[in-house]
């Protein structure tokens, strides 16, 4: 391998490494369960995918052979991520977990728990 | 073409598990080629009674510009989100909003519902029991409207030309 590939794979996998310790980070730092949420289905998508294409491109020209397995990573990242954060969601709301006060439209929370229409719907 | 239909009863299902099988073993010998002819053909046999009827394809080309379209935001609204989560989160206005939807069945729905929790930023909740409210979590909502029309133009009327449903 030479240099310029070596540079490019140190900095997709610095990349994806940041990425993944933002989403960390965001868990920490966010103020309620419903914003926490938002950061690691976040480390998952473009995180992730940094370091599969890192990995990708290092069996390509370590072995020169084309290793596709992290393609079908990324597929079941991207299809179990949203479904994890929807379920995680619907949890929160039965649960009545608290969400922080200034959340806008939060008496949404009422009918989104029993699957019903919005009160105004009529605008 | 009824015995092909009763032994193959899902062609497309059939092709996919079988490149899903080819790419988990990363060899394409004869030997993993035979056994996942026989899986790609046994396991639709199997879950036939599972299966419910979806809505079609109609404009695959389509579907491929979504998916480039949806990637590069994702990319874009990861670094977006990343930007949110480091600044002060104080300022953050987080809000749900009900997303009135236009677009009917459970695939293109599921589909938009995936979209929205994948872009970052933005969080399908819930869907109401008539299939005509989506409730969306969002981080950072300074404007409603704003976010309701981005989702409309950029991801459901492509999705509903896909579908034409």
């Amino acid at each position: 391998m030479n240099f310029a590939i070596e540079l490019i794979l140190s900095l997709l996998l610095l990349l994806g490494g940041s990425l993944i310790l933002i989403g960390s980070l965001g868990l920490i730092r966010l103020p309620d369960v419903y914003t926490r949420l938002h950061a690691p289905t976040k480390a998952t998508t473009l995180g992730m995918g940094a370091i599969l294409i890192a990995s990708m491109l290092f069996t390509l020209f370590d072995q020169g052979s084309l290793s596709v397995q992290q393609l079908l990573i990324t597929l079941f990242l991207f299809i179990s991520a949203p479904l994890t954060g929807h379920l995680l969601a619907k949890t929160a709301m039965h649960q009545r977990l608290k969400q922080i006060d200034k959340t806008k439209n939060a008496d949404l929370i009422e009918v989104a728990r029993d699957r019903k229409a919005p009160n105004h719907s009529s605008d | 073409m009824s015995f092909v239909r009763s032994w193959l009863p899902r062609p497309f299902l059939s092709l996919v598990l079988l490149i899903v099988w080819l790419l988990m073993n990363n060899a394409f010998s004869l030997g993993q080629i035979l056994l996942g002819l026989i899986l790609a053909m046994g396991i639709p046999l199997l879950t036939e009674p599972l299966q419910t009827q979806q809505m079609a394809v109609k404009r695959p080309l389509k579907l491929i510009k979504y998916i480039m379209v949806l990637m590069w935001d994702i990319v874009v609204a990861n670094l977006a989100v990343a930007k949110l989560i480091l600044g002060p989160t104080k300022a953050l206005q987080p809000g749900f909003i009900a997303y009135p939807l236009n677009l009917t069945g459970d695939l293109p729905i599921t589909l938009l519902a995936s979209t929205i929790s994948l872009t970052p930023g933005t969080l399908s909740a819930e869907v109401s029991k008539d299939k005509e409210w989506l409730y969306i979590h969002a981080l950072d909502l300074p404007n409603e409207q704003a976010l309701i029309d981005e989702i409309k133009q950029r991801y459901e009327t492509p999705l509903k030309e896909i579908f034409q449903c």
